[in-house]
């Protein structure tokens, strides 16, 4: 049986969450495919090479293909990938596989464009193993899709959290290869220059705020919105509103968010007072993260939203400015 | 002057639960129309920005039925120069197979005297997720590829773009020409005027036919994921939620502290 | 999951503007245990409300709708939700001033203050709009804006707040019990209520709902594109929703609305989109919203390069974007008209359907009182649901009508507009032999009725300037003077009618006389043979129906009316009928048709073709009876609603065309010709003061106002006899009257004839106001031609309805004299009524 070979991502305490998700992944597929050895490859600086193995070993590792090459110290996928298919050639492996990261399904796209086969990204579950079926993630996650792998070696990369990290009971002692892969001066040309800071924007325009409070009718008045302006100061962020306030004259056109204001990105948005029609939810349901306060509970922002607290905004967005208060000191 | 390619796709429009054709082979778009991807959105905001810093011409692109000319107007009505219309039956078509029928546009038009210095794709297809297309398309034009690229802008012979890496903000460098797929988030897309709309209805769009045998997607149905009910955690009601609050604002790290 | 009680005095099914108001006018009115259920999220469900342009432009050419858009409006006000921003009807054509006078027309009837204004004007209000684009505009200061939403949210919470409401949002109805005809049990996601009173508010979903009863709402979701664009920087500085007039750019069917910052482009000008209600998404499956469906920008392009042209600067910025885009869903009906009440198919199963947000709290309000008491306010008939005829409710044909319909939305219609989709759909059985004479077919109810008769078109000749010409192209549209024609010659030989558009039904059993004695006002215990013309009237004493009764035998009435109001009449009836099941109504209107012969020669054609004895002294006014006529069996009933000797002879429908080839055949002698009901619903009851009902009578009329009291008041009691009998004792506040146009020149020399809706004021141009606050209109005009006369009937003040009052007609923004010809229902031809006694 050929090898599964998996692509291990390091961090700072070993393999990412992700990378060891994929192991204990590959571990089930090899086992349905009739006990095919797992391999793991890992390319570029690791900062603890000892931990990472351990996780390694923990996940039942056979072999460890660990590339080495001074240019493989800035991150370079052509690379990456180039030291991916050098591993998989020696293990023999049949499989390909990576964490469903940015990384791990750009390396990966390199790797089957290489070696000319399909690759399936985001890959939730093994239908069957011959010929090779799974199902991975579609339409952002809304939908997914039976697909079937027919070449030779196949590539995928595993969507997170398809199954948890689950260590074998006795943790093996990987076989460590060091190698050399074959690089090209192609294989570098697009490679990390520099890394930056996030641009931290100090101006909180509405779009760019990574702090957005925002508020709608629930503010009850042109003067309802003092304690949700403190809240925005307190947490550095800027002030949206539904299109309600706006129509009411409230608030000025330009703080709208929705459908025909702003789209915001925050990375929270504190929906205060906000029913959650579309034409608002259109706005800002690109929020990493939602936290309503309502005194609604079965408001759409409330059973949309992350997290939410049910009650009047204005008694609720003055005991958290008091509580920032306190702790910011 | 930089010329850009942008390729968008036409894909159903996003909704809260997915419906599905009969035959279970696509996502059936009748309760929310058709669109492109909000990276595809970004590509083409990038694309329009570049050609405008530099003096050259922003192309759009796409591949597949007629009916996507409603999303190559809806580009040019932002500001595309140009669009091309690759008539394909792709409803078999595949990742390798999309990439190939845009590579070969690209060399066509290169033969014809315009030259792509810059190939921008969306990161992923909206309906396939893929990751894959602009890798194999930079493959088959021997192009060096970004992908993950929120913002880029040309210094000289130079595309300087970037995107969030694990480490904060990666900058590449990279010569041209070269293909970068867009993610979106780092800019944000404008929407059409009626001047431009009405631009776009009388813009003329090259329309090409791509007759190949796909390789294919070696897809065997779709099907759709068990229901997730609200997945909303109540932190408390009234004033004394306010520590709770506090708390996951502080776990969140948007706390300055 | 939300879940609903076991059980309620009344579920509302639907959280849109009517759902919301009428919860609220229901617990107004002493409603208590009322529940609301909605299978959106509150406030914003999902409906067409949410997306609702919400302004309101409150002049319509129809009275009710107008009533009840002020009505809205003043509902709107004392909520504070509504904000005036005024607005313009501008016209890019000189054919759209014209209707922009007649538009004029009925704000002046209607009391609503407006005026004409130039492209000036409206710039200085609109500075961002070309004027030279427009020629005029009609402006409505008293144009504005609501937050349908929040008026929702404020009439369920004043429902709340008076215990009597408990909503429950996020449940969906999964069906609808019915037990003998009754509804009994809506079944929902969140559990079943026990309820015998369930009202359909629910938009365009409602036929689907209304389906799972058995019951009808022909209405359909239908397209209404609309865009919104900004940041407008012309806009930019101003606060609140709307600070600029509304403008409708009525020759494009479109309209810009300012909304905040932005401005909203809505058309009406796009091909008719039409969905099926069965195919709107659900909640989680729509993009936006259920009813906001995916933009196809195709269809909107031409309308914003119209758009463009009138206001340059704002939609020609190219900063300006268009961020919300969307086919919105709206329901629409296949005559326009709302469709409201119970419905014919379940007992306690209402609708209150097919509703604008303009209207959306007139209509809760409406409904509310007809639920309550059965007598709304203002009159309902043209909202009926019982008014639709089986094909009427078809998909088809509610596709076909909204279809053509939707593009007059901003469509300058003709008063006698005739439809041009689905017809042929009821065909008389001499409909071949008509076609033959070359009839002009109108359509009513889907019957097809010869208007006039080409083959007349001879009789031009014989009467010469006598059948009145009408040298306007507007006032000629929809007619032809062969109508005035086919009256001469049936006043002076005879005229044969096809009437086969005649609703009827039987009203058969033991207790069929007490049945129909309870319900009519005229005497009903009457010898069989008789037959009885009566107005049938409500609780209130409005009228409800105009129709006559024959007393076919001891326990068998025939009620023959109208095709229009026909089936909510023969509901009326059905709703009365005895509980002990001792008299029951039996539709006949597709077993019998009926032929009219009139004129002064009637009894000689007839008489040609029958041995039964006719003369007067045999066979008198008001008899009915069953004769031969050659081999047929025929009904004869001697009534007239065209004021000559004659009868209408009813036979089974297979036998309605050897019966009109016979009636020719012997008529030609006589000089008898096939007459149109141009004739016999215009021309010939006017000239004799006769009152129609949709016209000068409704719900909002009484007897005494329409002065058709007869001198005593029969002892059976009936629906609003009490109500009648006070109306009798106390002094009109309005009074119907006929009048004389005194001359129809207009200013620049042309003759003009009304065609009904103007308003009567003074000589002077005053207005004047009857004792309902209301301002006088033309219910009817039409040609006199034994007269020689134009004709208008009109309500006038007690004190302007005399015999010589002089007062003036504003047709088309111009003054024309008229005098009053009768106070009361005195025919003006032949006074005595010698000619139909023969």
């Amino acid at each position: 049986m050929n090898a599964i070979i998996v692509l291990v991502e390091p961090e700072a305490q070993g393999a990412s969450e992700v990378s060891r998700e994929t192991l204990t992944f590959a571990r089930d597929l090899a086992a349905r495919a009739g006990g095919a050895p797992v391999h793991a490859v890992v390319a570029g600086p690791a900062p603890d090479e000892a931990a990472l193995l351990a996780h390694l070993g923990e996940q039942g590792v056979a072999t460890v293909h660990r590339a080495v090459d001074d240019r493989l110290s800035a991150y370079a996928a052509a690379a990456w990938a180039a030291a991916v298919v050098d591993a998989a050639h020696s293990a023999s492996a049949g499989i390909v596989l990576a964490a469903g990261t940015p990384r791990g399904n750009e390396i990966l796209a390199h790797v089957a464009t290489r070696l000319d086969v399909a690759m399936a990204a985001n890959v939730v579950e093994v239908d069957g193993v011959d010929p090779l079926v799974v199902t991975r993630q579609v339409v952002g996650g809304s939908a997914l899709e039976e697909m079937r792998l027919d070449d030779a070696v196949a590539v995928l990369s595993v969507a997170g959290h398809a199954c948890d990290p689950v260590p074998v009971e006795s943790p093996s002692h990987p076989e460590v290869t060091t190698y050399s892969p074959t690089l090209t001066d192609t294989d570098l040309v697009a490679r990390v220059a520099r890394t930056e800071e996030a641009a931290a924007d100090e101006s909180a325009a509405l779009t760019s705020a990574r702090v957005v409070v925002g508020a709608g009718r629930g503010a009850g008045s042109a003067d309802g919105f003092k304690d949700l302006l403190e809240l925005t100061d307190l947490l550095g962020g800027a002030l949206g509103v539904s299109r309600v306030v706006t129509s009411l004259g409230w608030r000025p056109h330009h703080e709208q968010v929705g459908q025909t204001g702003s789209r915001i990105a925050p990375d929270v948005y504190i929906a205060c007072g906000i029913s959650g029609a579309i034409q608002h939810w259109a706005g800002c349901q690109s929020a990493k993260t939602i936290l309503a306060i309502n005194t609604d509970p079965d408001a759409p922002m409330v059973t949309k939203a992350h997290y939410a607290v049910i009650g009047d905004l204005h008694e609720i967005v003055p005991a958290v400015n008091e509580e920032l208060r306190a702790r910011l000191g | 002057m930089a010329n850009v390619l942008v390729c968008i796709k036409r894909v159903p429009g996003a909704s809260g639960q997915i419906l599905l054709t009969e035959d279970e082979q696509a996502v059936d778009a009748r309760h929310v129309g058709w669109t492109v991807s909000p990276h595809e959105e970004c590509a083409v905001e990038l694309a329009i920005q570049v050609a405008a810093a530099t003096g050259g011409a922003a192309t759009v692109l796409t591949v597949g039925s007629s009916d996507a000319l409603e999303q190559l107007r809806d580009a040019l009505a932002v500001g595309c120069a140009g669009a091309v219309l690759v008539e394909a039956d792709t409803q078999h078509f595949g990742p390798v197979d999309v990439a190939e029928s845009i590579a070969d546009v690209v060399r066509a038009h290169e033969v014809a005297g315009t030259t792509y210095d810059l190939v921008v794709l969306g990161n992923d297809a909206a309906d396939t997720g893929d990751f894959q297309v602009g890798v194999r398309l930079a493959y088959a034009l021997e192009r060096p590829v970004l992908t993950g690229i929120s913002t880029c802008e040309i210094d000289g012979d130079t595309v300087v773009a970037r995107g969030d890496g694990p480490d904060g903000l990666e900058v590449f460098e990279v010569p041209l020409p070269a293909v970068v797929a867009v993610m979106e988030g780092g800019v944000s897309p404008r929407y059409p005027s009626i001047p431009g709309r009405m631009k776009a209805k009388r813009a003329p769009v090259e329309t090409l036919t791509d007759s190949r045998k796909p390789v294919g997607s070696g897809r065997v149905r779709l099907k759709l994921p068990p229901e997730q009910p609200s997945q909303v955690e109540i932190l408390g009601a009234g004033a004394d939620a306010a520590p709770a609050v506090v708390d996951l604002l502080v776990k969140l790290g948007v706390v300055a502290k | 999951m939300a879940t609903v009680p076991s059980s309620a005095r009344v579920v509302v099914i639907g959280a849109g503007i009517v759902g919301n108001s009428l919860v609220y006018h229901l617990a107004r009115l002493g409603w208590r245990d009322i529940v609301q259920i909605d299978k959106g999220p509150l406030p914003n469900p999902g409906g067409s409300t949410g997306h609702a342009s919400n302004f309101i432009f409150p002049v319509d050419h129809s009275r009710e709708i107008t009533d009840l858009t002020l009505d809205s409006v003043r509902q709107y006000q004392e909520m504070g939700v509504f904000t005036e921003s005024g607005g313009y009807e501008v016209a890019r054509t000189e054919e759209r001033m014209e209707e922009l006078r007649r538009r004029m027309s009925s704000a002046r009837a209607w009391g609503i203050e407006s005026e004409l204004v130039t492209p000036e004007q409206v710039a200085e209000k609109v500075p961002f709009l070309d004027p030279t684009v427009i020629v005029g505009a009609f402006w409505t200061p008293s144009v504005g804006v609501v937050d349908s939403l929040r008026a929702g949210t404020i009439m369920r919470e004043r429902a709340q707040e008076l215990g009597a409401l408990q909503v429950v949002a996020t449940v969906e109805v999964t069906g609808l019990d019915v037990e003998e005809g009754r509804v009994t049990r809506v079944r929902t996601s969140g559990g079943d209520i026990d309820a015998t009173t369930v009202v359909i508010a629910c938009g365009v979903w409602s036929p689907k709902l209304a389906a799972m009863a058995g019951a009808h709402i022909p209405l359909t979701p239908a397209v209404h594109q609309m865009i919104s664009v900004g940041p407008v920087p012309q806009l930019a500085g101003t606060t609140g929703e709307i600070s600029f007039p509304i403008i409708r750019d009525m020759d494009t069917f479109c309209y810009e609305r300012q909304h905040g910052g932005d401005m909203e482009v809505g058309s009406y000008a796009h091909r008719p989109i039409l969905h099926d209600p069965e195919d709107i998404p659900s909640i989680e499956q729509a993009k936006l919203s259920p009813t906001e469906m995916p933009f196809t920008a195709d269809d909107f392009d031409p309308q914003l390069e119209q758009a463009l042209e009138l206001m340059p600067d704002v939609l020609g910025n190219p900063e300006v974007e268009i961020r919300y885009a969307i086919n919105g869903l709206l329901s629409l009906t296949p005559d326009g008209a709302p469709i409201l009440g119970e419905t014919p198919e379940v007992q306690g199963l209402w609708s209150a359907a097919a509703v604008w947000v303009k209207e959306g709290p007139g209509v809760g309000r409406l409904v509310a009182e007809w639920m309550t008491d059965g007598t709304p306010e203002y009159d309902v008939s043209n909202s009926d649901i019982a008014r639709f005829y089986p094909h009427q409710r078809t998909r088809e044909h509610i596709k076909a009508r909204t279809g053509e319909a939707f593009n007059k939305t901003y469509g300058i219609v003709h008063p006698g507009e005739q439809w041009a989709s689905d017809r042929d759909k009821r065909l008389a059985p001499m409909h071949a032999r008509q076609r033959e004479q070359g009839a002009f077919f109108f359509e009513a109810v889907g019957w097809e009725r010869p208007f006039w008769y080409a083959s007349n078109e001879h009789l031009l000749g014989e009467y010469g300037d006598a059948v009145m010409p009408r040298e306007h192209e507007w006032d000629a549209r929809w007619w032809s003077p062969i109508i005035n024609a086919e009256h001469l010659a049936m006043r002076e030989r005879a005229g044969i009618v096809d009437l086969s558009a005649f609703a009827i039904f039987d009203v058969v059993g033991p207790g069929a006389m007490a049945a129909v004695q309870g319900i009519v006002v005229a005497q009903a215990d009457v010898a069989p043979g008789r037959v009885v013309y009566t107005p049938v009237i409500d609780e209130r004493g409005g009228f409800r129906s105009d129709l006559t009764v024959m007393r076919l035998g001891h326990d068998h009435y025939r009620v023959v009316t109208g095709g229009a109001h026909g089936m909510v009449d023969r509901k009326w009836f059905a709703d009365r009928m005895p509980a002990d099941g001792t008299a029951s109504v039996v539709d006949q209107t597709s077993t019998y048709t009926t032929i009219g012969v009139w004129g002064p020669r009637a009894r000689d054609l007839l008489g040609s073709v029958t041995d039964a004895d006719i003369s007067h002294e045999s066979f008198g006014f008001g008899r009915c009876r069953d004769i031969e006529v050659g081999s047929l069996g025929v009904l004869a009933s001697r009534i007239s609603y065209v004021g000559e000797l004659g009868w209408e002879l009813y036979v089974p429908m297979e036998q309605g065309a050897p019966l009109w080839d016979l009636l020719h055949a012997a008529g030609a002698e006589h000089g008898a010709v096939p007459v149109g009901i141009g004739v016999y619903g215009t021309t010939g009851r006017l000239e004799k003061g006769y009152r129609a009902f949709g016209f000068e009578l409704d719900a909002e009329r009484t007897i005494v106002e329409a002065g058709m009291m007869r001198p005593k008041v029969k002892d059976a009691d009936f629906v609003g006899r009490e109500a009648y009998l006070k109306q009798r004792a106390d002094d009109p506040a309005t009074v119907l009257c006929t009048l004389t146009v005194d001359d129809h020149t207009s200013a620049d020399g042309t003759q003009r004839y009304m065609l009904g809706g103007e308003p009567i004021v003074g000589r002077d141009g005053s207005p004047l106001v009857d004792g309902h606050g209301h301002r006088p209109y033309v219910t009817s005009a039409g040609s006199a031609p034994s007269l020689g006369k134009h004709l208008l009937m009109a309500y006038l003040p007690p004190d302007q309805a005399v015999v010589g009052s002089q007062l003036a007609v504003s047709y088309m923004e111009q003054l024309y004299p008229v005098t009053v010809a009768a106070g009361d229902a005195t025919p003006l031809f032949d006074p005595a009524n010698d000619r139909i006694r023969g």
